[in-house]
């Protein structure tokens, strides 16, 4: 066996790029890559760094301007019938029929891909008992949770057995329950059938389970190699901070800006932060005045190495320094407590379907207060209703004091909102959205003026406040999206799994900013995916089947996880705990 | 106010910035306009002749060339057996035989009276109706001709007929006026279906939602557009077809818009039920053509309502634009006043108010 024999996929001098209207964008720079057979390997990097692209050419969807891309020993130019009855390749958002059942959808793909007839049963009892997709199989794929959409999408794909698996961020929007059965799955492909897997994520610790990993930054290779070779330049550079005085959030607060911390984070009961290169290690350097701050070394992992790498690549600071126009408006009471959401016996049914059932907490003002669950668990029904998008069927919703089942116009002024797919109007302009947004909210002459500029300045917007919004990569639309939310300084705030396919480093600018709101006294109600968002909640409640699991802060909640196996659960853990012991219990 | 304001401002931008939607206002407007203008017409020119004359006399050849003198007919063959006939008529090659016997002369001569025949293709049963009248008259002149050359005295009784309202009977004055219906309708339609649904599609109407704008709002902010495109195109097509192609606009101005008024308001009405119903695009633009073909086909517009089936008749009743084409050809050709039209003005008010107050219902059912 030559050294060639185990290379799956090469991409050699690769160069693509795509014309939009206004002008050529590079989205692949000469691209030089090997992919090794029989190992998974991750693609990771910030939105439009190319991921989806290189997908593509491998796939021989798309032809590259220049250079060849080599697939299973087939050129992707000119061979690429050969490669695409070699491949199985998994998009963002598979196509699924969603009105035929999962058991029709698998034989459709079986047909599609020319699978023997007689070959089919074992291979579709495989797939369905790897799944845990038995019970489902009549029901219609349009009904499915969005985890179960991507594990059928996946088997879809894996119903002809190929030889190089290329999965497209298949697990963004998928709840860690799900995610964790995504990996397994893939994880027994390799190991049983030698399947090479190229896969591009968001989660940084999903690039910690791969073999290799990739890592592109617009366009180009920034660094590859095993997740471990990330880490090694980041040992002794990453911390962790406790303090007794300060909450964790005012810890971060003083800490990200400064140009020798690369990144902060909240992790657990501690500040997670990485240094600078070379900085000299004194908790009275980082916070002067703080003198009961104790500061650890942790080991370094994986995600400190990318952010450093990118950091570097940008010259840029941990958290681009708000101004300080954030605080400049109204402290909304940020010192009096009091319930801004208020959650009694609420119930919702779909026809005999209880989508909630009987859920109550309560929200205080200033709060962040996460909602988690796994995919169909009802949060998005209940935020919702929060919302009043929706109307409750039974109990008593109050936000901000007032009932939104009775006024929800009145209620509605006094919140902002922000859906995951940042839902604006893309053939508007930047600055007409802001406008519109402003003027909806009832915003007038001077003060509507000085929010827009607010908004510009605050968000950084002035570079694209005449482009189409629905043209701007995906951090600035998340941008737009807060800047049009928050037009009407809201007591109280929506966000809709604000961060989803959101690169690293813009959802920490994101949660920066969400701190900084909080700080003044707004208080935020937040649903996610990402279980480590989830530590910079104050409260959570982690519903399922409808019903409010646990309620608490993130120490408590991970408290009832802890067991003599997990004395120090991660939140992820945490989750995955409670949703599985509660599943046994039915 | 000001915040309702805004929210027009916002939906004509997010109208008209969207090349597939400004499409839709310009597209089908100009499109129709020359397809009714110029293709749709009644009028019967050209009809492709055979003639088969077997008689040698004068008179047979003075028909002849009455035949191929009119406008009506164009000679493109000629025929001299019995069983070219049949091959000529089959093949589409005439579609109308003149047979004049081999005694038409001599019969006319002696007799004073003669038998012509014309064959006719009858498939299309409205051409050969309309090309027979043709050949009646004709024949009709050439009888009178010939009987006054002759001294037998012209015939006791003489039809002398006029059309009112479009003397010289041209299809077109009939047509023009029923495409300001037709169009005002159709782009009306398309606007105000397919908004919510865009927005449903695109995830920015529940953004729409949780601002606090109240239904109604809503529905106002979404109605202004069609509203305004609506007249907008009515007046563009009043018009071309007064400018253009010259139809005479006999009757007020005020009257017809008080008809155009009512008309968008009632299919705006209808726009928004679809819209209020439709999850996306793709469902709402079937909707509006759910409605929008039995709408046309049911209004009179190129069919006289009169010739239908009573039930089918009383379908129509519910039709606004029935009740537009009646005051569209009132106002153009006749000049009706608007008391002579308060028949067809009120039952368009109403199916405004009744769709109206039902997409408003949806609308809050479908948010609530």
């Amino acid at each position: 066996m030559t050294a060639d024999d185990r290379i799956a996929l090469t991409f050699r001098g690769v160069t693509k790029s795509f014309r939009t209207r206004r002008q050529a964008v590079m989205a692949i720079k000469d691209l030089n890559v090997e992919i090794r057979l029989g190992k998974i390997t991750g693609l990771i990097g910030p939105d439009g760094a190319g991921k989806t692209t290189l997908m593509r050419l491998a796939t021989g969807l798309l032809r590259c301007d220049s250079g060849t891309v080599t697939v299973l020993g087939f050129d992707a130019a000119r061979q690429a019938l050969q490669i695409q009855g070699r491949v199985g390749y998994m998009p963002q958002r598979f196509g699924l029929y969603e009105d035929l059942t999962v058991q029709e959808n698998l034989d459709l793909y079986a047909d599609l891909q020319g699978v023997p007839v007689q070959a089919r049963k074992t291979r579709y009892n495989e797939l369905i008992h790897m799944t845990g997709m038995a019970r489902f199989t009549k029901r219609l794929a349009g009904k499915l949770s969005g985890g179960m959409k991507q594990k059928l999408g996946l088997a879809c794909t894996l119903v002809h057995p190929p030889r190089l698996l290329l999965l497209d961020e298949p697990t963004v929007g998928v709840d860690p329950v799900s995610r964790r059965e995504l990996w397994e799955i893939v994880d027994r492909f390799v190991r049983e059938e030698g399947t090479t897997v190229l896969l591009s994520t968001a989660y940084l610790d999903e690039a910690e389970r791969c073999d290799r990993v990739l890592m592109l930054d617009q366009g180009e290779l920034i660094g590859q190699g095993p997740p471990e070779q990330f880490c090694e330049p980041m040992t002794g550079r990453t911390f962790q901070i406790r303090s007794a005085d300060e909450k964790n959030r005012d810890v971060l607060e003083r800490l990200s800006g400064r140009p020798d911390v690369v990144d902060a984070v909240i992790q657990g009961d501690a500040v997670r932060l990485v240094l600078a290169d070379g900085t000299p290690l004194s908790i009275d350097r980082l916070l002067p005045g703080e003198n009961r701050a104790a500061l650890i070394p942790v080991p370094p992992r994986f995600e400190d190495g990318f952010i450093d790498t990118l950091r570097q690549r940008r010259h840029d600071q941990a958290g681009t320094p708000l101004p300080s126009a954030l605080q400049e408006d109204r402290r909304i009471q940020a010192e009096s407590s009091g319930t801004a959401i208020s959650v009694r016996n609420v119930q919702r049914a779909f026809g005999d379907f209880y989508a909630v059932k009987n859920v109550s907490f309560d929200v205080g003002r200033g709060e962040i207060f996460g909602l988690l669950g796994a995919n169909g668990a009802g949060k998005t029904t209940l935020f919702r209703m929060l919302c009043g998008l929706l109307p409750a069927s039974d109990g008593k919703l109050q936000v901000a004091g007032i009932d939104v089942r009775r006024t929800a116009a009145a209620a509605r002024a006094r919140i902002g909102y922000m859906s995951q797919k940042f839902s604006l109007y893309g053939s508007l302009s930047v600055a007409n959205n802001l406008k519109f947004f402003s003027s909806a909210y009832g915003l007038t002459g001077r003060r509507r003026q000085h929010r827009i500029r607010w908004a510009t300045e605050q968000f950084d917007l002035q570079p694209v406040l005449d482009d189409g919004s629905g043209e701007l990569p995906l951090g600035y639309k998340q941008r737009l999206a807060l800047a049009c939310a928050l037009m009407h300084e809201p007591e109280i705030l929506f966000l809709d799994e604000p961060t989803s396919g959101v690169d690293p480093l813009a959802r920490r600018e994101f949660w920066h900013r969400i701190n900084g709101l909080a700080s003044t006294g707004v208080t935020v109600l937040v649903t996610t995916h990402f279980m480590e968002e989830a530590e910079y909640c104050d409260r959570m409640a982690i519903m399922m089947a409808g019903e409010v699991l646990a309620l608490g802060t993130p120490p408590e909640i991970k408290q009832l996880a802890r067991s003599n196996e997990h004395p120090q659960p991660s939140m992820e853990e945490a989750f995955i705990h409670l949703i599985e012991s509660k599943d046994e219990e039915a | 106010m000001f915040r309702l304001l805004a929210l027009i401002h916002k939906e004509f931008l997010a109208l008209l910035k969207d090349p597939k939607s400004r499409f839709v206002i310009v597209g089908p407007p100009i499109i129709q306009l020359l397809v009714f203008g110029y293709a749709a017409t009644f009028d019967v020119t050209d009809v492709p002749l055979a003639v088969y004359n077997q008689s040698s006399g004068e008179a047979s050849r003075d028909l002849v060339s009455r035949f191929e003198g009119s406008r009506n007919f164009r000679r493109v063959a000629t025929i001299t057996h019995d069983d070219q006939i049949a091959p000529m008529v089959d093949g589409r090659v005439a579609l109308v035989v003149l047979h004049i016997g081999s005694t038409f002369s001599q019969d006319l001569h002696r007799k004073g009276r003669a038998k012509v025949q014309v064959i006719l293709d009858g498939r299309d049963s409205n051409t050969a109706l309309v090309t027979l009248g043709y050949a009646r008259k004709i024949v009709g002149d050439f009888n009178v001709k010939w009987a006054t050359d002759h001294g037998l005295g012209a015939a006791p009784a003489h039809l002398e007929a006029r059309s009112w309202f479009n003397p010289n009977q041209q299809s077109r004055w009939f047509f023009v006026p029923g495409i300001v219906g037709l169009l005002t309708l159709v782009v009306t339609m398309l606007v105000t279906a397919l908004s919510v649904a865009r927005e449903r599609e695109q995830g920015t109407f529940d953004q729409l939602l949780v601002t606090p704008y109240r239904p109604w709002e809503i529905l106002v902010g979404k109605a202004t557009p069609g509203f305004m495109i609506g007249i907008f195109e009515a007046t563009v097509i009043i018009t071309a077809a007064v400018f253009w192609f010259r139809v005479p606009l006999v009757g007020s101005l005020l009257t017809l818009y008080v008809g155009v008024v009512l008309f968008v308001f009632a299919a705006i009405g209808v726009g928004l039920m679809i819209s209020s119903l439709a999850v996306t695009q793709q469902q709402a633009l079937l909707g509006a053509f759910l409605f929008l073909v039995p709408a046309i086909i049911l209004s009179g517009f190129s069919t006289p309502i009169a010739n239908m089936p009573p039930a089918v008749q009383a379908i129509t009743y519910a039709n606004p634009l029935r009740y537009f084409l009646i005051v569209l050809r009132g106002v153009f050709l006749e000049g009706a006043p608007i008391r002579l039209l308060w028949h067809q003005l009120w039952p368009m008010a109403a199916i405004a108010a009744i769709t109206l107050t039902s997409a408003a219902w949806l609308f809050r059912r479908r948010m609530s």
